[in-house]
């Protein structure tokens, strides 16, 4: 069953054509990766399924929400999705516990005690249990993400979007974080990632979408990076590597 | 009458800076109200509030505050209310730090990052509280320096109460030298109390910039 879907999804910014008719599905537990070249539309395909963009026309199901829906309820739709950005986005006035809580709090009326401890148990699994006081701005720029993954599972969604989760970290804090969505997928989390870590893709991803000028290019299992059918995707994959 | 400036004259005086004092919290707290709604206006999601919004903004501002007086003085009595002087002042005030409050905070909530909007959308916070737990509590920060900066302004404003015949500090000046006639010694002391009453605000309000801007070199040393 797909918890993701999009069919023949078109978006403009203005006069500028960025999706011309993208369709994908993800089922239920798949993990799957978003690439292609800056500029082909990966980001505002993930905002289009966050309705962060609403688009111009085509369908996009979300776990039974028909997204485009001018009528949908975003909050519905939110509680389901959880979205990582690249640039962490955590709050800065607020502690990492904070942060985590406020979504449990505040949306799903949980009662603190027992939100603090799902910040506990989501802290821990990113490994940051002992930054529960920090503020955003005394992390590394790992730990923020990892917080941020943290934040996002809170509410518990039924998939998470990632938008080039680690393209602001080096080597070394980018492998802190990966580990982390690698331990979330092998727990069976639905999960849509763009990303340029090919070969993170090929390891964890169950499928790969390549998008090139707005379209999906090519699709298929992780063997596709190694054996592109498409020049384009060949060329974009040993640019990549 | 004596003709010599006597501890009377100087007390009428300070009555005077105290009425200053309480005219400026009154524009203060009413302006801030005042403020906070042109605020939200200016960023209603519905166009037809921020248009009206953004016309009470534009006309204020365009407008010199002793007109306002005027208006609210001289013109509301004629249209059947009848208004003290305290009050024609406290309303003019309450209009003019409306508009400006309005807009420094308009202009603070706005700078912080389109991101943190989004972040919150995506926890599916409402719009309200978006807005109070995520966008106010940074935009507070960013604008206590220039909101108390602009409270100095405030207070040297309330001197234009004196025409319509409040007895603030300015115009206890005014009495008093009808009085007596010496204008200059009057007025350098009005002017060192307005001084005082001011300088403790400025003084703040720098304070309040140099820690400002540390931080965020210490948040660019730190993001680097
Ligand atoms: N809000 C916007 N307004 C106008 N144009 C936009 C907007 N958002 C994206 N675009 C344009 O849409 C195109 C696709 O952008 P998008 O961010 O989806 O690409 P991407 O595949 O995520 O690229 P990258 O790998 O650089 O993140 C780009 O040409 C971009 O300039
Ligand atoms: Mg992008």
């Amino acid at each position: 069953m797909s918890i993701v879907v999009l069919d023949n999804v078109k978006k403009s910014f203005g006069a500028v054509k960025v999706l011309h008719g993208v369709s994908f599905s993800v089922a239920k537990g798949q993990v799957m990766a978003l690439i292609g070249a800056s500029g082909s539309g990966k980001s505002t395909a993930l905002r289009c399924i966050d309705r962060l963009e609403q688009i111009d026309s085509g369908r996009i199901e979300v776990c039974g929400h028909q997204v485009a829906d001018p009528g949908l309820d975003l909050r519905k739709l939110r509680l389901d999705v959880g979205m990582v950005f690249q640039s962490y986005n955590l709050f800065p006035h607020l502690t990492i516990e904070q942060n985590i809580m406020l979504g449990p709090v505040s949306v799903k009326r949980i009662p603190r005690p027992e939100a603090k401890g799902i910040a506990a148990e989501v802290l821990a699994k990113v490994g940051l249990a002992d930054k529960v006081t920090a503020y955003p701005e005394q992390l590394s720029g790992g730990q923020q993400q990892r917080a941020a993954i943290a934040r996002s599972l809170a509410m518990q969604p039924k998939v998470m979007l990632f938008d080039e989760v680690t393209s602001a970290l080096d080597p070394k804090l980018t492998g802190e974080v990966l580990r982390v969505i690698e331990e979330l997928a092998r727990t069976g989390m639905t999960m849509i990632m763009v990303t340029h870590e090919m070969n993170f893709a090929r390891r964890i991803a169950d499928k790969i979408v390549f998008m090139h000028e707005g379209k999906v290019h090519e699709q298929g299992g992780p063997e596709i990076l190694t054996a592109p059918a498409t020049p384009e995707l060949r060329d974009f994959v040993s640019n990549e590597l | 009458m004596d003709t010599a400036l006597n501890p009377n004259h100087i007390r009428f005086l300070l009555d005077g800076a105290l009425w200053t004092l309480v005219l400026s919290l009154m524009a203060f707290v009413g302006g801030g109200l005042g403020g906070f709604a042109v605020a939200m206006g200016r960023i209603a999601p519905s166009r037809i509030i921020r248009i009206v919004v953004t016309g009470y903004v534009q006309l204020v501002q365009g407008t010199p505050l002793l007109v306002i007086m005027f208006v609210t003085y001289f013109g509301l009595p004629t249209l059947g209310f009848s208004i003290s002087p305290m009050f024609a002042a406290g309303l003019s005030m309450t209009i003019y730090v409306s508009a400006y409050l309005g807009e420094i905070w308009r202009g603070a909530i706005e700078s912080v990052p389109r991101a943190q909007w989004e972040a919150a959308e995506c926890l599916a916070m409402s719009r309200a509280q978006r807005m109070f737990k995520v966008i106010l509590p940074q935009a507070i920060r960013i604008a206590t320096p220039p909101t108390v900066g602009f409270s100095v302004q405030i207070i040297k404003n309330t001197s234009l109460a004196s025409v319509v015949g409040f007895v603030e500090l300015t115009r206890a000046g005014q009495l008093v030298n009808n009085s007596i006639f010496e204008p200059f010694t009057i007025y350098l002391i009005v002017a060192g109390l307005y001084f005082c009453l001011c300088f403790p605000v400025s003084l703040l309000s720098r304070r309040l910039e140099r820690t400002g801007s540390a931080r965020a070199r210490n948040l660019e040393a730190l993001s680097a």
